[in-house]
C-alpha cells in the first residue's frame, strides 16, 4: 500500500510516500541513493544487505519498509558521518579485511550490531554471529581479526 | 576463445535463429567467450609508455591499465610496480582500470597473469618513462644524466643541491614524445616499494560503502530490467503473455527477438511485474543429471590429445610389480560471487556506454558492438569495482542484455541478475573424469604413469614427478571446442581452471601408491622429485607444519599435496578431523608454501592464499551443482553451500624467497591442492579413500563403511 512512512535514517528524519510492502534494500538503494548496502541473494541468506534497525542487525532485502516505520535505520553511510572512520571501519581498512569488498558493508554493520550488544565477544561468539554472512573471496580470517582488533580498541568499537 | 572465434560464433547463432522464433542456444552463444585456454604468447600491448602513464602538473601519476580489480589487490600491486620503476611515492599513483576508452587494450583479468604477464609490460613502460624524465632533467639542469638521481618524483644532482627538478615541472602535463630503446628495469636488489606490504588503494572506499560497483551507477532515468528466463537449458519458448505486467504501474515490456523483459524505474517493482508474466516453454534437453553426467562426459568428449609423453607405456607396465587403476570424479562447481552479474547501459547517438561487472572489458566491448551492430570504437565499457569474479565474469551476457534493452528503451537500462539467474547462467567449472593407471616397480619407484583427463582441460595435467614411462592425454576442456551436447549448460574457467581437477587426481594417486609402498607420502614424493623449487616448497611446508614421517593411514588426519600452476610452485599440508559417525570433515589447519618468484606485495600474496585456501574448502567438501534435464536445481545459497566462518581452519602461508625468478601469479595457485590435500588427510584419518569431489559427509561416511 502506498502511504507516507517516516523513520530515522543515519540520524536524520526521512519521510517517503511509497508502497510500504517494498523491501528496505531497494528503497535505500534506488529511492534514497544509498548504494553502500548491497544485493546478494534477496532471501536473507548472504548478509550483504545488512543494516541496523534500532541497533539490531537486519537483512534489508527481507525487511518490508512498513517494519521500519518510526524506527532508527543505520546504514554503512551513517557509520562515519563526520568522515572519521568508525573503529570497525578503521580495523577493516588497516587489516585489509576484504578483497572484492562487496560483502564488506554487511560484515561491518553486522559486527557493529554485535559489538553494541557484546563489546568484547570471544572468537567463537564472532564466528557464530557471522556464520550466516557469506564472503566468497575468503577474507574470513582477516574479518575475524579486524573485529577483534576493533573490540580491543574501544568500548566495543562503538563511539 | 579468440575474438575472431566469437564473431564466427555470433554469425552462426544468427543464421540458426533467423526467422525461426525464439531459441535459447547455448552452444553457439557469442556470450560464452572465455578466458583462452592457452594465453597468447605475445599479446599486442601498446609499446608507447604514454598509453599507460600520465604525469600531471600536480605531480600525481595516473596509470591506465585494462586489467580490473576483482578484489585480488591488483590495483595496489600494479601501482607498486609503477611507483618502483618510476621512483615516485606509492600514494601519488592513481590507477584507472578496465575502461576501454581510457586504457590500452588488454586481453582480460584471469590466469593469475596480471603480475606475471602484464607486470613486465608496465614495468618496462615506467622504466622508460623514468629514463626519459632523467634525460629531460639533464638538459634542464645542465648536468650529465648518469650523475642524476631520481627519487620521490624528482630528479636531483647529488653534487649540487641546487640542481633539482620535479617530474611535474619537467612534464607540465604534456605528452612525452621522446622514447628510448631498451631501458632496463630496476634490479630486484634496488626495490624499495615492490616486495613490501602496501596499503590497499581500494580500502577507504570499500570500508565506507563508497566503492561503486556496476549496479551502483546512478544514471538519471535508469530503467531496471527483469528478463523472462527459461526453466531449463535447452528449453524453447512456446508462448508468452505479458499483458498482466501492466498491473504494476509504470511497467514497460520490451522485446528484442529472444530477449523479453519488463522494465521499471525500481528493480523490485520490475520484479513484481515479471511475476505477472506467464511464459510456456518446451523442454528439450536430454535426461542428464549430476550422477549420470560422468559416463556421458567420457562418451562425448572429443578425442584426447597427448600433452606429454616419454618412454613407453608397455615398457613401464612390464616393469610394474604393482599396478594401480583409479577413476577420479568431480561435479560442476559454481563461481557464486556475492555480486551477481550486473550492468548498466546507455545507448545514444550511435554510441553505447556500458558499466559492467566483468573480468574482460575489451571482450565485452566487442560483444556489445556485435549485438548492437556498432563498431567497437563506438562502444565504451567501464569496469567499476567487481564484486568477485573467479573466472565467472569473463563473458558478460548481462552487459549485452542491458545494451540491447537500452537501445529499445531509449533510456539507460540496468540489468542485475538475481541469484537464481546467477546460478542458471553461470559458466561452471566442468564436471570431469580422470583415469589413471600407474605402476610401482620392485624398487619402490614409479615406473608407469598413464593419465587421461576428460572435460577438465590440460592445464598442468602433465605430472612433474620423475617417471620413466609416462603419457598424459587430455580430452576436452573448459575453454571451448567441445562437441555440442557434451555439457548441458555453459562451462568455463573457474579459479585455476583444469588444475583443481588434475591436482586432485594426481596427488590422490601418488598417495595411494605411497601407502601401498609403505612409505611416508612426503618422503615418497621427494624420492620422485628432482626439481629443486618443488622440493623446496614441500620441505618448507613440512617444516612449518611439523610433518612427522609415517605410513598412511596413521590415524592422525594429516595430508600433503603439491602442484605447479603457470610458473608458481605450491605445496599444501592439512590436518583434518573426521566424525566417523556422520562422515563430517573438519579441516583444522592448512599450511601452504609457495614459490612465485619475486613477491610484489607479500601481504597481498598472503591474503590471496588465505582466500584461496578458504574457497578451496568448498569444492573439496560441499560444492557441486545439482541439475536434472537442463534445470539447475539451485536458486540460491541455501542449497549450494559455500564456506562459512565456522569452517575456517588455521591458515599459515609461507612465501619462498626467490628474488632472482620473475614474478608469477598467486591468486590461483594456493587453491589447487585443496581437494587433494583434504582427500589425503581424510584417508590418513580414516583409511577411507575418496575418489570423488566434493567429499560430502554422506560420501565420506559411505567410504568409511566400505572400508
Amino acid at each position: 500500500m502506498v502511504r507516507p512512512i517516516s523513520f530515522t535514517l543515519n540520524g536524520r528524519p526521512v519521510q517517503l510516500s511509497v508502497d510500504d510492502e517494498r523491501m528496505l534494500l531497494w528503497v535505500l538503494r534506488y529511492d534514497l541513493g544509498l548504494t553502500g548496502t548491497k544485493y546478494g541473494c534477496g532471501a536473507a541468506l548472504c548478509g550483504a544487505c545488512t543494516v541496523l534497525v534500532d541497533d539490531e542487525a537486519v537483512r534489508s532485502c527481507a525487511t518490508p519498509l512498513k517494519d521500519v516505520a518510526g524506527r532508527r535505520v543505520l546504514t554503512i553511510e551513517g557509520l562515519s558521518p563526520d568522515g572519521e572512520l568508525h573503529p570497525l571501519q578503521r580495523a577493516f581498512h588497516d587489516g585489509h579485511a576484504f578483497q572484492c569488498g562487496y560483502c564488506t558493508s554487511g560484515m561491518i554493520m553486522s559486527a557493529h550490531a554485535l559489538l553494541l550488544r557484546n563489546p568484547h565477544p570471544t572468537r567463537a561468539q564472532i564466528v557464530e554471529h557471522l556464520d550466516d554472512h557469506l564472503c566468497r573471496c575468503g577474507s574470513h580470517v582477516r574479518i575475524l581479526e579486524a573485529i577483534e582488533s576493533a573490540a580491543k580498541s574501544g568500548p566495543g568499537g562503538a563511539r | 576463445m579468440s575474438p575472431a572465434r566469437v564473431v564466427l560464433g555470433r554469425r552462426r547463432f544468427l543464421a540458426l535463429t533467423a526467422g525461426s522464433g525464439l531459441f535459447i542456444l547455448f552452444r553457439f552463444d557469442p556470450l560464452a567467450a572465455q578466458e583462452p585456454a592457452h594465453p597468447p604468447g605475445r599479446p599486442s600491448y601498446p609499446t608507447d609508455f604514454n598509453a599507460y602513464l600520465k604525469i600531471g602538473g600536480d605531480g600525481r601519476t595516473t596509470c591506465f591499465v585494462g586489467k580490473v580489480e576483482l578484489g585480488q589487490g591488483s590495483k595496489t600491486a600494479l601501482a607498486q610496480l609503477v611507483a618502483e620503476e618510476l621512483d615516485v611515492p606509492l600514494d601519488t599513483v592513481d590507477m584507472v582500470m578496465g575502461d576501454t576508452e581510457l586504457c590500452p587494450w588488454d586481453m582480460g583479468t584471469f590466469g593469475s597473469l596480471t603480475i606475471r604477464q602484464f607486470g613486465p609490460v608496465l614495468r618496462g613502460a615506467a622504466a622508460e618513462a623514468r629514463a626519459v624524465l632523467v634525460a629531460l632533467a639533464a638538459e634542464r639542469l645542465g648536468a650529465p644524466a648518469a650523475r642524476l638521481v631520481a627519487e620521490g618524483g624528482s630528479v636531483r644532482d647529488p653534487e649540487d643541491p641546487a640542481k633539482r627538478v620535479t617530474y611535474a615541472r619537467l612534464v607540465e602535463g604534456r605528452r612525452i614524445e621522446r622514447h628510448l630503446e631498451k631501458v632496463p628495469a630496476k634490479a630486484v636488489t634496488a626495490y624499495r616499494v615492490v616486495g613490501r606490504p602496501a596499503p590497499r588503494k581500494d580500502a577507504l572506499e570499500k570500508v565506507t560503502g563508497k566503492a561503486r560497483y556496476a549496479a551502483d551507477q546512478a544514471l538519471p532515468d535508469t530503467l531496471h530490467a527483469r528478463i523472462v528466463r527459461p526453466p531449463a537449458h535447452g528449453a524453447t519458448l512456446k508462448d508468452v503473455d505479458t499483458s498482466r505486467a501492466a498491473e504494476v504501474a509504470g511497467t514497460r515490456v520490451i522485446r528484442d527477438g529472444d530477449l523479453i523483459a519488463v522494465v521499471h524505474e525500481r528493480p523490485d517493482l520490475a520484479d513484481r511485474a515479471l511475476a505477472r508474466v506467464t511464459a510456456r516453454f518446451e523442454r528439450g534437453a536430454p535426461a542428464l543429471d549430476d550422477e549420470n553426467i560422468f559416463d556421458h562426459l567420457v562418451a562425448t568428449a572429443p578425442p584426447g590429445e597427448t600433452v606429454g609423453e616419454s618412454g613407453s607405456l608397455d615398457e613401464g607396465a612390464k616393469l610394474a610389480a604393482t599396478t594401480f587403476e583409479h577413476t577420479y570424479l568431480n561435479g560442476y562447481v559454481a563461481h557464486a560471487p556475492v555480486e551477481t552479474h550486473s550492468a548498466v547501459a546507455k545507448v545514444e547517438g550511435g554510441k553505447a556506454t556500458v558499466w559492467a561487472s566483468t573480468q574482460a572489458p575489451f571482450m565485452v566491448r566487442n560483444q556489445v558492438a556485435e549485438a548492437l551492430g556498432l563498431a567497437p570504437k563506438d562502444v565504451r565499457v567501464i569496469t567499476p569495482y567487481v564484486g568477485g569474479g573467479f573466472g565467472g565474469k569473463t563473458g558478460a551476457r548481462q552487459a549485452v542484455e542491458a545494451a540491447r534493452l537500452a537501445r529499445l528503451a531509449g533510456r539507460p537500462v540496468q540489468v542485475v541478475w538475481d541469484r537464481a539467474e546467477e546460478f542458471f547462467y553461470d559458466t561452471f567449472r566442468p564436471a570431469a573424469v580422470v583415469k589413471i593407471r600407474s605402476g610401482l616397480g620392485a624398487d619402490g619407484k614409479i615406473c608407469l604413469w598413464d593419465y587421461k583427463v576428460y572435460a577438465a582441460g590440460d592445464r598442468e595435467a602433465k605430472a612433474f614427478y620423475d617417471v620413466p614411462h609416462q603419457r598424459t592425454v587430455a580430452a576436452g576442456g573448459w575453454g571451448g571446442g567441445n562437441p555440442p551436447g557434451m555439457h548441458p549448460f555453459g562451462v568455463g574457467p573457474w579459479r585455476a581452471p583444469s588444475v583443481n581437477t588434475n591436482t586432485f587426481a594426481r596427488e590422490s594417486q601418488i598417495d595411494i601408491m605411497a601407502a601401498e609402498a609403505g612409505v611416508d607420502p612426503l618422503e615418497f614424493r621427494l624420492r620422485h622429485l628432482s626439481d629443486p623449487r618443488m622440493r623446496r616448497v614441500l620441505q618448507a611446508a613440512a617444516e612449518r607444519f611439523g610433518w612427522r614421517s609415517g605410513r598412511a593411514p596413521s590415524g592422525r588426519g594429516m595430508g600433503v599435496a603439491c602442484a605447479t600452476y603457470m610458473g608458481t610452485y605450491v605445496a599444501t599440508m592439512a590436518e583434518v578431523a573426521v566424525d566417523k559417525a556422520s562422515g563430517r570433515v573438519r579441516v583444522g589447519r592448512v599450511v601452504c608454501a609457495q614459490d612465485m618468484g619475486v613477491v610484489v606485495n607479500p601481504d597481498g600474496a598472503r591474503q590471496q592464499t588465505e582466500g584461496a585456501v578458504t574457497m578451496g574448502l568448498g569444492y573439496a567438501l560441499s560444492e557441486e551443482v545439482r541439475f536434472r534435464s537442463g534445470e539447475v536445481l539451485h536458486r540460491n545459497y541455501d542449497s549450494y553451500e559455500i564456506p562459512r566462518f565456522s569452517w575456517l581452519p588455521r591458515i599459515e602461508t609461507i612465501l619462498i624467497e626467490n628474488p632472482t625468478t620473475p614474478a608469477s601469479g598467486c591468486g590461483e595457485p594456493p587453491i589447487v591442492c585443496m581437494g587433494a590435500v583434504v582427500a589425503n588427510a581424510v584417508h590418513d584419518a580414516t583409511g577411507a579413500r575418496l575418489l570423488r569431489l566434493p567429499m560430502t559427509a554422506e560420501r565420506v561416511k559411505g567410504a568409511i563403511a566400505k572400508g
